[in-house]
């Protein structure tokens, strides 16, 4: 068995007359000529992606490019028209309602664009709730509870309702309320989307705070490729139903698939991204170096050092291995780059 | 509604101005010409189909309710014997809501009966009430609550108040659960759904009186038979409030349900309804609203209490006694209404009710402890006779005045009106032929809406013809359709001015309110005072009844104008009367016109009503079938009644809706 906690295969998602059989009569990749003249929309076409166990997996795309009908698709809260969904080696797509429950209830946590906390329930109960309707009485499931609300820092406010709390203390419950059943799989879409810029940030921050003590493998949508640049490990961009790159940060800022994905990736805060060991040239025979720089540390955290000294930096592979050198004009050409874009 | 009036409503609205306007003009003048033809030139069949083309549904309702009461049976119990004890398990409830709130504990029946325990003391409901009002809605709520209650003890309303209040306080429950459960089957089953929504249009259409008939062949005359008539009448809107709510919750919020697990059951029970919750709490209001409504024209099939009173004395022209118990309804609405409401709008905010359980505690001890004082103190227990102000002889007195020093007035305002306007336009409609007002409806219908609207309005406008009631429908039309008229003409100007001016709404919107609070017995009764009985009478309590739709529709139509637009108006140079007729009206025209179809069906709602004074229409002939229990000819009646109000609102929906599409597809073009 793979690393693989969760793949998709020729994932489609059409809405017009009849879609099932149009798949079927048009094989796995039908041409969008045939889709056109059959009347279906594509909401998602032909999407194949593989998860890995513990990474941060962004979704990206603008309003209408299909990424939330595709994580949807992911979890079969939409039914897909056709292709494989496998969670943990199971076929998603061929689990029974009562397999499909039992997965939700145990390995599938979710987190909502605006938020979706029961109006009639307190902060406590909303966050039991999904111990409550697996049948856990209300003294086991109230302990769980309070530790997630610790967690997410709102111990103290128990027994408000979701009402009396700011957008981003909304989400705070949804996040404890996603993690209570420890899922495998957990699916953010859009979670921040709704909240203002600086309450935003400082939830990313806390998001990336949870993960490094959790390691959960993450679905996480957003339309804002900086948010995919912080929190993702990996990234797959689609429009119009497609996926049309996947890779690291980096990689698609280096080598956009196409002029669609590097005109997302033309404002991207190349500081943030690009590490040592991409901008690195090969060192020149003994030439002096000031010291030593992690290959995957980014431009951003060297480079006052390297503009600072008038000598290169070397840098070092995880074994200590110095592999090439960045000099001053490595450094510069990322942050004028960026500069001459804007 | 005048097919001509229609026509000329919907002109404005067609593009292509020159067939329409031929068209319009040619209805008229051939309606002209039958009004105007004497007597006997047209064929009679035109008039009234002869009985051998009928459909004859009349008898073969009556037929078959014959052959359900008498013959059918299921083998081990008849039919009859299951409606009967039906009718017997509702009882339980119903007696015991009435031996708490009226009559106490007895034993045995009729004048023999014997108390054992008598009912809950005055003091005790007040207090109830009062307390009831200070948690749902604070101190002004538990005074007027509370006040409104005293009232009923002081003018001498007590006794009747709490036997309609008994059976408000079984028949609201009951309908809610039957609509809450209807409701969510029609949500989870499509098909269930498509099945269910035309039958609530027309259970809502139909007159009131057509379905008391059945329910008196099927349970009897009684109080349960009335609760039962309550029922039926308070639930479609509960249903539809419940598939409405259901389909509100927030797409996300079910998708949560969904991704923690959820069965369907626990989906409905704590994932949606708990959510849909404070949406529901409006259905409930509805349904009390309504069985309060209904509770007294039940009164006809056996509900005792206020509706009886009034109706006894709306009999015996005592209209002292009449407005009295008139009074002490639109007293009971009002805190009702009043309480149901403030409970809901307290649900959307107020959530973990922690601290009900010392309220419910006090609450119980303090009727406990005032049910015993009751027992030795007869104070307590029943408000004194003697402090008792009775009204009824201080009105009858004002009317006798006002009919001595007065009544020349009135008759001449009345005689005026009769014959300058109402019997002109009762000869004029009476003289249309069916074949001419079908083509002339079907052309709108065509013209608004499509071949659909047009096969559906011009089989509804048959469906009276086949059954040998077209003169009685077109008498109905008349009646109903002067009374909207007026009801727009003083309903929309007053609505314009109240969007116009928010110191105005202030003023009005409470009485509005307070006028659709009210069950529609009450209007008759003002009524019937000053004008006596007869179509005029009619008409104006139609008028006060269906007034309340047009008034609120025309002013939200005029402050949901985009104040941009009248920006953009003020910028150009318009003066603030322009402003209004060519911006404010013109953009508001298409929620006015969805007010007017709301009056055209609180007026068919009302009219039926109004056979009570004396009217000649289907409201008499329904209320005559009901006389004469006739299921067939009741029911009849009825669904010419439900026939006029789906076509009148199918076209004037398809109005509205054509004026606002080209109103914001005009943008663009222009």
């Amino acid at each position: 068995m793979t690393n693989a906690t969760l793949v998709c295969r020729n994932l489609w998602k059409l809405y017009g007359p009849e879609p099932e059989r149009f798949m079927e009569k048009h094989g796995p990749s039908p041409s969008e000529a045939a889709l056109k003249s059959a009347g279906q929309v594509t909401a998602v076409a032909d999407a194949s992606l593989t998860i890995e166990r513990g990474e941060i997996f962004v979704i990206m795309g603008l309003s209408g490019s299909g990424k939330s009908t595709l994580v949807r698709c992911l979890s079969r809260l939409i039914e897909p028209t056709s292709g494989e969904v496998i969670f943990e080696g199971v076929d998603l797509l061929k689990a029974s309602p009562e397999d499909l429950i039992e997965l939700r209830r145990h390995k599938m946590g979710m987190v909502f664009q605006h938020f979706a906390l029961l109006p009639h329930l307190s902060v406590l109960d909303n966050v039991a709730f999904p111990l409550e309707i697996r049948g856990v009485g209300r003294r086991e499931r109230e302990k769980p509870a309070r530790e997630m609300i610790e967690l997410v820092g709102l111990q103290g406010r128990e027994n408000y309702l979701p009402y009396q709390l700011s957008g981003g203390q909304q989400q705070r419950v949804g996040i404890a309320r996603s993690l209570i059943t420890n899922p495998d799989v957990w699916f953010l879409d859009e979670p921040f989307s709704a909240l203002d810029p600086l309450i935003r940030r400082e939830m990313q921050n806390e998001f990336m705070r949870l993960q490094d003590a959790l390691h959960k493998t993450i679905v996480f949508i957003t339309h804002d490729f900086e948010e995919a640049v912080r929190v993702g490990d990996r990234i797959a961009i689609m429009r119009e139903g497609r996926v049309v790159q996947v890779g690291t940060p980096e990689d698609l800022v280096r080598s956009p698939a196409d002029d669609y994905v590097a005109e997302f990736t033309r404002d991207a805060p190349r500081s943030k991204i690009f590490s040592a060991r991409a901008i690195m040239r090969a060192p020149k025979a003994g030439e002096a170096i000031a010291g030593l720089i992690p290959a995957a540390s980014k431009v951003r955290e060297f480079a006052a050092r390297v503009d600072s000294s008038e000598l290169p930096f070397g840098v070092a592979d995880e074994s200590g291995q110095q592999i090439g050198v960045v000099d001053r004009r490595a450094v510069m050409s990322v942050l004028v780059s960026a500069w001459e874009r804007a | 509604m005048t097919v001509a009036a229609v026509e000329t409503k919907i002109s404005p609205s067609t593009t292509r101005l020159g067939p329409d306007t031929v068209a319009i003009l040619a209805f008229a003048v051939l309606a002209l010409i039958a009004f105007f033809l004497p007597d006997g030139v047209l064929p009679a069949w035109m008039t009234e189909l002869p009985p051998r083309f009928r459909i004859g549904l009349d008898t073969a309702v009556s037929a078959v309710l014959k052959w359900l009461v008498e013959d059918a049976s299921f083998g081990l119990f008849t039919f009859k014997e299951m409606t009967r004890g039906f009718a017997q398990v509702l009882n339980v409830p119903l007696d015991i809501a009435t031996s708490i709130l009226s009559t106490g504990l007895r034993e045995g029946r009729g004048s023999a009966a014997v108390q054992l325990a008598p009912p809950l003391p005055w003091i005790a409901v007040v207090g109830v009430v009062s307390a009831l009002g200070y948690r749902f809605g604070g101190w002004r709520l538990a005074a007027l609550a509370g006040g409104a209650f005293l009232y009923l003890a002081v003018f001498g309303q007590w006794e009747s108040a709490m036997l309609t209040l008994s059976s408000i306080v079984v028949a609201a429950p009951l309908g809610v659960a039957a609509g809450l459960v209807t409701g969510v089957i029609g949500y989870r089953v499509p098909a269930f759904r498509r099945f269910i929504t035309p039958v609530l249009d027309l259970m809502q259409t139909v007159s009131t009186f057509a379905y008391l008939i059945p329910i008196l062949f099927l349970f009897g005359f009684g109080p349960v038979a009335a609760m039962i008539a309550t029922i039926i009448y308070a639930l479609p809107p509960m249903v539809r409030v419940t598939m409405a709510a259901l389909e509100g919750v927030p797409r996300e919020i079910v998708e949560y349900g969904t991704m923690a697990g959820t069965t369907p059951r626990q989906m409905i029970m704590k994932v949606m309804l708990p959510a849909a919750r404070p949406q529901l709490l409006v259905g409930v209001n509805q349904v009390i609203m309504l069985s309060l409504n209904m509770v007294i024209i039940a009164s006809m099939i056996g509900a005792g209490g206020l509706g009886f009173d009034v109706l006894t004395s709306l009999r015996r022209l005592d209209i002292g006694r009449g407005l009295e118990s008139g009074l002490a309804i639109v007293v009971l609405a009002i805190a009702l209404d009043r309480l149901s409401q403030a409970y809901a709008d307290g649900a959307r905010k107020r959530g973990a009710e922690g601290d009900l359980k010392p309220f419910l505690l006090a609450l119980v001890a303090f009727v406990a402890v005032t049910y015993v004082l009751g027992l030795f103190v007869p104070f307590v227990a029943t408000y004194p006779e003697a402090l008792q102000i009775s009204t009824a002889p201080w009105w009858s007195e004002a009317v006798r005045w006002i009919n001595v020093n007065f009544f020349d007035a009135f008759d001449a305002v009345k005689t005026f009106f009769l014959l300058n306007l109402l019997l002109p336009v009762k000869r004029f409609m009476m003289a249309q032929p069916w074949p001419l007002v079908a083509a002339a409806l079907g052309y709108a219908g065509w013209r608004l809406g499509g071949v659909r609207l047009a096969v559906l309005v011009v089989s509804l406008a048959l469906f009276p013809v086949l059954n040998g009631q077209w003169e009685i429908t077109m008498m109905t039309v008349y009646l109903c359709g002067l009374s909207v008229l007026f009801a727009a003409l003083i309903g929309i100007p007053i609505g314009i001015y109240a969007g116009l001016s928010p110191r105005a709404w202030r003023v009005i919107e409470p009485v509005i309110d307070t006028l659709q609070t009210l069950p529609s017995f009450v209007y008759l009764i003002p009524a019937v005072m000053l004008f006596r009985v007869g179509d005029f009478t009619a008409m104006l309590a139609i008028i006060l009844y269906a007034l309340a739709p047009s008034v609120r529709y025309a002013a939200h139509g005029i402050r949901q104008v985009p104040p941009m637009l009248i920006e953009a108006g003020t910028s150009m140079g318009c003066t603030p009367r322009q402003s209004l007729t060519r911006i404010q009206l013109p953009v508001a025209l298409p929620t006015i016109l969805l007010g007017i179809n709301q009056t055209v069906m609180l007026a068919l709602s009302m009219l039926v009503i109004t056979a009570l004074v004396g009217t000649r229409d289907l409201g008499q002939q329904v209320y005559m079938a009901l006389t004469k229990a006739d299921t067939g000819k009741g029911l009849v009646a009825g669904l010419c009644v439900a026939a006029i109000a789906i076509v009148a609102d199918r076209l004037i929906n398809a109005g509205a809706a054509r004026l606002a599409a080209q109103r914001s597809g005009g943008g663009d073009a222009a």
